[in-house]
């Protein structure tokens, strides 16, 4: 706690009834303290530097040496990301996964965030029986592990839902890029409760009188909800639609699962199994990975501040 | 790459789009219908609607069948009774997987708490503060394959020759000799804890630095009236005014934790010793074929977590009759 007040690297002048020794400790603790937060933040920085160093270099080059040598021996190419992204070979041609992961993430947040907002909307201002009961559930729902919901979730759609002889669903028999549809609903689900939650959260705090006023005025509640709430909550909208970005894009298990085919494959999919198998072409792994990572790290970067509202908004009042 | 690959799949986002567009405006006409007899119940339930079906079929409905399925065979046909249960408390390999879990879900939210914890007083106040944080957030953006790549980097061994992996360079700039890092069991686990405490301290330093921005100075100057030193302020003072945002920090990790996947997945595949239970879950079921045994694990899984579900939802409630 001593940081919070001192300054770390002025001259730092002696209080009032400070002794010499009392001094040169507070002096030394502050030193201390900038020394292990630089010492932190660069353990956190440079194995992604690291990569992405590894990312440009020739592959003979990531074979032969660290990549800590090109500060010696710098040699760089974008041939690997040439090579990744529209090779016909083996382990190329990731622009058409990259493409899959678009095309997945896009309707994997616009819908559960707008299914989201509506259920937020009437769990937060219209009043029916069970209302409470509902929340709670939908609250609890979140902390399910999803793992819970692969096997019937994935039969469903294969087979259908059956209740003895009788079919309720049947098959969906998807195939090829269709399988994607698969993948649309599994995210809309996992990601609905902590949408919901997070939505409900900032809805409630909404000011009372502004809605009875708008009642008043003889607005309905999809009126409402259109023109009085929508508006109001649309920073916390965002702070959701990136926080289901991210998890959509970054996701490997329901990509996975649900959409493991080769036609529908998410770039994560691709990543985690070459990773895994670390077979032939492990060097060009950095620069794949690095088209996987940079997207949602923009992303990240320049919308930072929407993220963090929405984690602070979930994690402290929850 | 085609042009057809690029009409395929846009066409069916296109199409996906506008379906989801006609079912939104659907739902809007309903709700106003029935805003219009100005009954809210049924306002309600069209607004509900679809999340709610999206949830019993996605994962109430799943849940129960998982339950089910853990008491059946492998491929479903025959009832077993406990004979799943039996198998993951005793079979070598699966024991060790429970084992593994244990040590994640104490280790990793412990870490990743402590050390955000840390990082956050050290970096408060400081110039460049937000820098520092960002720094550490980062990895919060990146995928768990993503970083399990880039550890993978790390931890690379090579038999001879040069070592391309940085903490083999450093083990022998320091003389000492390099580590197969990745197939040595136990120390493995942990190496692959420290990838997902990398992740985690992020969020754990970003909620706990809000959080010691709350706690009021004038609690704090009191205390350094009355003589307190800066660690017993910390302990006394500091830890005590956070105390709630460090458990929902632990409470979060833990569950991140508990579902970990991708990190065992990318990185050893759960072998030489890493399996653990989400992982185990998800190889029992979709590459070995045997539901019945990965229901089983996914039902140990939901067993862990349901303290938390009832310790949140005892903590919402008590806050809901609070507020009013």
């Amino acid at each position: 706690m001593s940081t919070r007040t001192e300054a770390p690297e002025a001259p730092a002048p002696r209080k009032i009834g400070e002794s010499r020794g009392d001094r040169l400790r507070r002096v030394l603790s502050s030193r201390v303290a900038t020394f292990a937060a630089i010492l932190i933040a660069a353990l956190w920085t440079i194995p992604t530097f690291g990569l992405f160093v590894s990312s440009l270099r020739p592959e003979d080059d990531i074979r032969a040496s660290g990549w800590w040598t090109v500060f010696t021996n710098p040699q760089f190419t974008l041939e690997t990301y040439n090579y990744v992204l529209y090779s016909d070979s083996q382990g190329g041609g990731l622009i058409r996964n990259l493409i899959n992961t678009v095309v997945i993430t896009i309707p994997g947040v616009v819908i559960p965030v707008a299914f989201a907002a509506m259920a937020a909307y009437a769990l937060s201002w219209i009043d029916f029986k069970g209302r409470n009961f509902l929340y709670i559930a939908i609250f609890a729902l979140q902390v399910v592990p999803l793992q819970m919901a692969l096997i019937p979730l994935l039969s469903f759609f294969s087979k259908g839902l059956h209740l003895g002889g009788l079919t309720i669903m049947p098959a969906w028999e998807l195939e090829g890029v269709q399988t994607i549809v698969q993948v649309w609903i599994a995210h809309s689900i996992f990601g609905l409760p902590l949408a919901i939650f997070l939505l409900h959260n900032f809805m409630r705090e909404l000011p009372g009188d502004v809605m009875e006023a708008a009642r008043i005025d003889g607005a309905s509640h999809s009126q409402i909800f259109r023109k009085v709430v929508l508006p109001l909550v649309t920073p916390a909208i965002a702070s959701i639609a990136i926080f289901q970005f991210l998890w959509v894009w970054n996701d490997f298990l329901v990509g996975r699962t649900f959409g493991g085919g080769e036609a529908t494959r998410p770039l994560t999919a691709v990543l985690g199994d070459m990773a895994g198998t670390w077979g032939f072409g492990w060097t060009r792994l950095p620069a794949a990975a690095f088209v996987a990572i940079i997207v949602p790290l923009v992303v990240f970067l320049l919308l930072q501040r929407y993220f963090v509202r929405g984690l602070l908004a979930g994690s402290v009042k929850g | 790459m085609n042009i057809s690959d690029l009409t395929d799949r846009f066409g069916l986002l296109a199409v996906g789009l506008i379906a989801f567009a006609v079912i939104l405006l659907a739902l809007y006409g309903l709700a106003e219908l029935a805003s219009r007899n100005n009954r809210g119940r049924w306002v309600a339930a069209v607004f509900l609607s679809p999340a709610i079906i999206f949830l019993l079929v996605g994962l109430v409905y799943p849940a129960i069948r998982t339950i089910t399925m853990s008491f059946f065979s492998g491929d479903g046909s025959e009832f077993v009774g406990m004979e799943n249960y039996a198998w993951a408390v005793t079979d070598p390999d699966a024991l060790q997987t429970l084992i593994n879990t244990a040590l994640w879900i104490i280790v990793v939210p412990a870490l990743s708490t402590v050390c955000g914890l840390v990082y956050a007083v050290l970096v408060d106040g400081r110039r460049g503060e937000r820098i520092y944080k960002a720094l550490v957030f980062l990895p919060m953006g990146i995928s768990f394959v993503g970083a399990s790549i880039i550890w993978k980097f790390v931890y690379q061994y090579k038999s001879s020759g040069t070592q391309i992996g940085l903490l083999n360079q450093v083990m022998t700039w320091f003389g000492g000799s390099p580590v197969n890092w990745l197939n040595n069991s136990p120390m493995n686990n942990f190496l692959l804890m420290v990838v997902l405490v990398w992740i985690e301290v992020g969020f754990a330093t970003v909620v706990l630095s809000a959080a010691l921005k709350g706690v009021p100075n004038e609690i704090v100057e009191a205390a350094r009236i009355d003589g307190a030193t800066p660690t017993e302020i910390f302990w006394h003072v500091t830890v005590p005014s956070i105390r709630s945002a460090i458990i929902v920090v632990a409470v979060t990790v833990f569950i991140a934790t508990l579902k970990l996947f991708d990190i065992v997945r990318a990185m050893t595949g759960g072998h030489h010793g890493t399996d653990v239970l989400a992982h185990n879950m998800w190889d029992q079921a979709f590459r070995l074929g045997n539901d019945g045994r990965g229901a089983t694990m996914a039902v140990l899984l939901f067993a862990l977590v349901i303290p938390v579900v009832i310790y949140q939802v005892r903590n919402m409630r008590r806050q809901e009759l609070e507020g009013r």
